[in-house]
């Protein structure tokens, strides 16, 4: 790269985290309510996109199945407030562990899969979770329509309703979001993950415990995608099975993989290019199916790493040529 | 009894057209180890090429009825392989030898295009073919069971189809260049076999007939949305893992067994709890016997 880049790590990293932090506090304030809305859904799936990358990115394992857990972490949500009065905060870390439960269950099986037979499967699992949820299982989930009449979540006393409370708090959870994966990343278990990601036969031969590496990526991106749904429910009072379509899904991993598998950086770059570009240009939208799929066709044969992949995944994707 | 029979029957149709897009589903995996998500796609396409082909074949005709399904046949099959390989040559083979990863996105990417384009050029609502091309004439076999014409004719049609590909595949030169290929790229090609050209015969033998699959499918239930591909193309595929994925006869098999299934499962569970079912099965399958049921043969795999 030119010189900029020398320059720019001399920066410590404290300064433009921060200076990111101030313009990320300062951008939505001289826009409109609409495009307040855009910048909300954009912190969103950056949240459900970082959860979506512990399990894609650093483990390598491949889940096509992800909306359903966001699905699971909003009905939790709702079904708490509308059946229990729960204040709808209160509901949120039960849509965590619930989002985390079927994490554990539904991976717990099919953990020994290789790669695009791991695919399959969670396809079929969102899709089981997706029709469960139409077919309105126990009575609970209010069929294809859903479940409407939510409260507002209240914050000490304040009730957030305009689209600027929302994007704080999403911006709130994505700045921890953030400082979390940061540190899972260079932790015991960030390691141990990619070194199952990288080769899992030398991974168990030095003694990583795979079976429960694996399980705890899918636990922990499954009870974060759960935390993204309560997070939508806070601003739509109203869910529907829609959330878990096999659209939401591969949206979440195209996310991770346009961007780049396994960078944090990565994963804004994706949200922009699949949800915040398409939002903005409205014309993007009728044909926004076709332009995802050019850009996966032609990102997989010019830049399969990426585009601003971790320099980790673009080392192991160079050396194989 | 009369309803079981019944419903087997209907199953067995049904299962007919898994089996048809689920030999495509097979094939390529066979070959390119690589799960073509395009293909459910193509299938869609097959059914609205044969849509415009019959209208205007209908037109040209005035009014040949039933004559201008046998040539809208052969130009839906023409267009889907042709198709078929067109995206073989752009999406999938610069990305033979970049892991797994990459080409699953690639076709993940083609479908997206493929139902994109549908919904885009030929609307979301249902479409309806022209009805009555075909009479009804449903025939009482026993007492209280019917087969219809039309399903009669999906029957023949499809069971010629597999085994005139089982025959292709198992007793030509370019069936057995295409198992050697299966088996090991390199070796094939050190013996002489062009792989780049076999893999593009397998990418115009699996959406030919998967497109002509889709036309046959429309025919039988009248009318489609830009979405039959995406559930179809599930269901084809969970059979060809439930017969044993790479395996010929395995699709077969694995079709008519789902086909089965789903219908006794609409008829005696709940219809709504259908596709659940066929969910279910695969994720059974895959959980317990990934090589699925005719799978043991690992070195025959096409």
């Amino acid at each position: 790269m030119t010189t900029w880049r020398p320059r720019l790590q001399k920066i410590p990293p404290l300064w433009w985290q921060a200076g990111l932090l101030v313009l990320a506090i300062l951008l939505p304030l001289p826009l409109n309510d609409y495009y307040r809305a855009v910048l909300w859904r954009t912190g969103l799936y950056a949240i459900l996109g970082l959860s979506l990358n512990i399990i894609v990115g650093y483990a390598g394992l491949f889940q096509l199945g992800h909306a359903a857990f966001y699905a699971l972490g909003a009905y939790t949500s709702a079904l708490l407030n509308l059946h229990f009065d729960i204040p709808l905060i209160l509901t949120w870390p039960a849509s965590i562990l619930v989002a985390a439960l079927f994490g554990y269950l539904i991976s717990r099986p099919i953990l020994h899969l290789r790669g695009d037979y791991l695919c399959i499967v969670t396809i079929a699992f969102g899709e089981v979770v997706r029709l469960a949820l139409v077919n309105n299982i126990f009575g609970i989930t209010g069929g294809a329509n859903g479940l409407s009449g939510i409260d507002r979540p209240v914050l000490f006393g304040l009730v957030l309703r305009s689209p600027i409370h929302h994007y704080y708090l999403v911006l709130f959870f994505l700045v921890l979001t953030l400082f979390a994966v940061r540190r899972l990343e260079n932790s015991r278990l960030g390691r141990a993950w990619m070194y199952v990601r990288e080769d899992e036969t030398a991974a168990e031969a030095m003694g990583v415990n795979t079976t429960r590496v694996k399980l705890l990526a899918f636990v922990l991106g499954s009870g974060w995608a759960g935390m993204a749904g309560a997070l939508y429910v806070a601003r739509v009072p109203v869910v529907s099975p829609d959330l878990a379509r096999f659209i939401e899904s591969v949206i979440m991993f195209c996310i991770v993989v346009l961007g780049g598998t396994g960078s944090i950086p990565g994963v804004f770059v994706g949200t922009l290019g699949m949800i915040t570009l398409p939002e903005i240009f409205r014309f993007l939208k009728t044909w926004r199916d076709a332009w995802m799929g050019v850009a996966m066709v032609a990102m997989m044969i010019a830049r399969p790493e990426g585009l601003w992949p971790s320099r980790r995944i673009r080392m192991e994707i160079r050396e194989e040529e | 009894m009369q309803q079981l029979l019944q419903q087997l029957i209907n199953g067995i149709t049904i299962g007919a057209f898994y089996a048809l897009v689920a030999l495509g589903y097979t094939m390529v995996y066979g070959v390119l180890k690589l799960i073509n998500f395009a293909h459910g796609g193509l299938f869609m396409w097959g059914a609205y090429v044969g849509l415009t082909g019959l209208n205007v074949l209908l037109v040209l005709l005035a009014g040949g009825g039933a004559v201008a399904i046998f040539p809208t046949a052969v130009i839906v099959m023409v267009t889907i392989a042709m198709v078929g390989v067109l995206v073989e040559r752009v999406a999938y083979r610069p990305l033979r030898s970049a892991g797994r990863l990459a080409p699953i996105i690639s076709a993940l990417g083609v479908a997206f295009i493929l139902e994109s384009l549908a919904r885009n050029v030929y609307g979301a609502s249902y479409k309806t073919y022209p009805t009555g091309l075909i009479p009804v004439g449903r025939v009482e076999i026993l007492q209280g069971v019917r087969v219809s014409l039309m399903q009669a004719i999906v029957l023949i049609v499809s069971f010629l189809l597999m085994a005139a590909l089982y025959l292709f595949v198992y007793r030509t030169r370019i069936g057995t260049a295409m198992r050697a290929v299966a088996l090991d790229h390199e070796v094939s090609r050190l013996m002489g076999i062009d792989v780049d050209r076999i893999i593009a015969t397998v990418f115009l033998i699996g959406p030919g007939l998967g497109g002509l699959a889709g036309m046959i499918v429309a025919l039988y239930y009248g009318s489609f949305d830009f979405t039959l591909g995406w559930i179809f193309g599930l269901k084809a595929f969970i059979s060809a893992i439930l017969g044993g994925i790479g395996n010929i006869p395995g699709a077969m098999l694995g079709g008519m067994i789902l086909g089965i299934i789903e219908t006794l499962g609409a008829g005696y569970v709940s219809p709504q709890w259908k596709d659940v079912i066929a969910y279910v099965i695969l994720i059974l399958i895959l959980i317990f016997r990934p090589t699925g049921l005719l799978g043991e043969r690992v070195a025959e795999k096409l």
